[in-house]
């Protein structure tokens, strides 16, 4: 099966953020970046898949400046075969514009299957598979749990609130990835040797208009602090006085 | 004058909850910049029957595709219905960000060609725009944003708008699907739930939820018994639990689980690592038990209890029931 896995460079988000000084960005100073968490799933799934039919090509594509050259050899590194760099210096946050650089660089490709993380750990769309899905006219299972395949048939568990879905569709196909199926592996000395070797292509990326303005970033207002009613059992009784009284929620 | 769109979420025939947070959303935007509230819902036959309850809380039009292919979720036909309907003269359309929702919205803004806020926690029309907040860096950063292009998609944070009732007249008119919903090729083919709880995470107002520290599967009978204590509770999990497998994984919340904000959230022998905050730090009161009083968890709870929470719950069940009883 050709395999293409969409992935993003993002910040690793232990830190404390501080707002860039235009106020719509991160302030990037010592921040460590990586691929994107559930990128991350998609590509160990995509090398499990490539692994177990011991054939087919894993090919991963991202979008951004020269830094998600980074990102790209990691994922190499864990065993993808080649890269594709959408080139894009300036930041884009509409999902609908970033699809419209994937789907026309993903249409040209002969993939079988294409996955994405279910959603990118930073924005926080989870639109851009889906609308990747739509400008190319393929199915789109999306958020899923698990994954298999029955001749040209993907079939697929979502979860939900509480529950979860069985979903099925032919090949090709696009998939966005849950937690639930891998955890990606770290790379090898070996991998990280081999991916200095492996293809990575840089061309300009065809962004499309953006539907929407980013207007602000901004920190969430801090909860107030809160309070120890106190030790053990013997708090209960306080703790119930406060959800009622104060809390109001009994 | 443009009208406000809102998709009613149902699952098993059952109308959820994201569904009247929807209208409701739909039906507050109306009252402040006018046109009429329109309401699909999908589904079997008889899916109908819940018309009422989108009226009640503020349908003037309730639009009933029924076709045995709605049975379960079928996004593509959804899609494609509600992106021939609403291509005409609507201002804006609300969905939940539930997990169909996030399948749904963007399948239909792509359609559409138009603009997405996805999770948002507030929003506010002005002019020709639409202004949203939605939280994103693992909560730690709100971005707000502006959509100008109509109509607006804008899914919903499940607990940032709150149902409400403002009863209308709620006519039902029945449509066709757009296209043969027996024809797609997305079929979900069963929908399987789980958990012996009446309400889930998406639904509940109250979340109990525990941590590495019930210490063993069988434990979580503690948690169980207090959400039926409150009676209006879900049971949720940190990534600890579900990765030993003492709860699925559709009850993990955080970073890589459900985003919830409910009223009131109790972290049962919960640490409160960055990764599961993300997940309920919107909660609107945090209550935490924990034997460790250097917990993070304690920093965003606004009540703690420091002990050990196998000996706490059950006097805790307990004291929930007698106050219930009592109000
Ligand atoms: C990429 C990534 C994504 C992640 N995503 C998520 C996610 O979505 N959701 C999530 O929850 N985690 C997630 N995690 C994991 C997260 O980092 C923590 O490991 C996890 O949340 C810890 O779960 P816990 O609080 O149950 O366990 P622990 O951190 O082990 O905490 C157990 C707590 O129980 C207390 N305790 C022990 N015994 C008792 C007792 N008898 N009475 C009272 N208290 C007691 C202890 O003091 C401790 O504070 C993620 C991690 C990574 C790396």
């Amino acid at each position: 099966m050709k395999i293409a896995v969409c992935i993003k460079r993002v910040p690793d988000m232990d830190v404390r953020f501080k707002i860039g000084a235009n106020g719509t960005s991160v302030d990037e100073a010592g921040l460590k970046f990586d691929i994107s968490d559930f990128d991350g799933y998609a590509v160990e799934a995509a090398l499990q898949i490539k692994e177990k039919a011991n054939a087919g090509e894993v090919v991963v594509i991202s979008l951004g400046a020269d830094n998600v050259q980074e990102t790209l050899r990691k994922a190499m590194s864990m065993g993808a075969d080649r890269a594709v760099q959408l080139k894009h210096d300036a930041p884009v946050f509409d999902s609908f514009a970033i699809a419209t650089a994937l789907a026309a660089e993903l249409s040209t490709g002969g993939y079988d299957l294409v996955m994405f993380g279910r959603m990118s750990i930073d924005t926080a769309n989870q639109a851009t598979g889906t609308m990747v899905a739509e400008l190319l006219g393929l199915p789109i299972i999306t958020a899923i749990s698990k994954l298999d395949f029955d001749g040209g048939t993907v079939k697929a568990r979502r979860e939900l609130e509480g529950s979860y879905e069985l979903v099925e569709c032919p090949l090709p196909a696009i998939v966005t990835i849950d937690e639930g199926i891998a955890r990606p592996r770290y790379p090898s000395l070996k991998g990280i040797m081999a991916a200095k070797k492996k293809p990575l292509e840089t061309k300009p990326a065809q962004v499309g208009e953006q539907r929407y303005t980013l207007d602000k970033m901004e920190l969430p207002a801090e909860r107030a602090a809160g309070r120890i009613v106190g030790e053990g059992k013997d708090a209960v009784p306080e703790l119930v006085r406060l959800l009622k009284e104060e809390a109001k929620v009994l | 004058m443009s009208n406000i769109f809102a998709f009613a979420e149902t699952r098993g025939g059952e109308l959820r909850r994201a569904a009247l947070e929807a209208v409701t959303a739909a039906r507050q935007t109306a009252d402040q910049i006018g046109g009429e509230v329109r309401v699909l819902i999908a589904g079997a036959p008889g899916i109908a029957v819940h018309a009422a309850k989108l009226a009640a809380h503020g349908a003037d039009i309730v639009l009933v595709v029924e076709h045995d292919a709605f049975t379960h979720y079928n996004p593509e036909a959804l899609a494609s219905t509600l992106a021939a309907g609403l291509a005409n003269n609507y201002r804006a359309a609300f969905f939940s960000a539930s997990a169909q929702g996030k399948d749904l919205a963007p399948r239909v803004a792509a359609k559409l060609k138009v603009g997405l806020a996805s999770d948002v926690t507030e929003f506010a029309f002005s002019g020709d725009a639409v202004v949203a907040k939605h939280p994103g860096y693992t909560g730690k950063i709100v971005q707000t944003l502006t959509l100008k292009a109509t109509p607006a998609i804008i899914s919903l944070r499940p607990g940032a708008v709150l149902p409400k009732e403002s009863p209308k007249a709620g006519t039902v008119q029945n449509i066709p699907s757009a296209g043969d919903p027996a024809a797609s090729r997305v079929v979900v083919t069963d929908t399987v739930v789980g958990g012996g709880a009446k309400l889930d995470l998406g639904e509940a107002p109250v979340i109990i939820s525990g941590g590495r520290g019930l210490k063993e599967a069988a434990n979580f009978t503690l948690v169980e018994d207090l959400a039926a204590a409150f009676g209006n509770a879900a049971v949720g999990a940190t990534r600890a639990v579900t990765d030993e497998g003492w709860r699925p994984h559709s009850d993990q919340i955080g970073q890589t689980g459900r985003l919830v904000s409910p009223d009131l959230y109790v972290a049962c022998g919960i640490s409160g690592a960055i990764q599961h905050l993300a997940g309920m730090r919107t909660s609107k009161t945090i209550v935490a038990i924990n034997k460790d009083k250097e917990a993070p968890i304690f920093k965003i709870a606004d009540y703690g209890i420091v002990g050990d929470v196998l000996e706490i719950l059950p006097v805790l069940t307990e004291a929930v029931k007698a106050a219930k009883q009592g109000a």
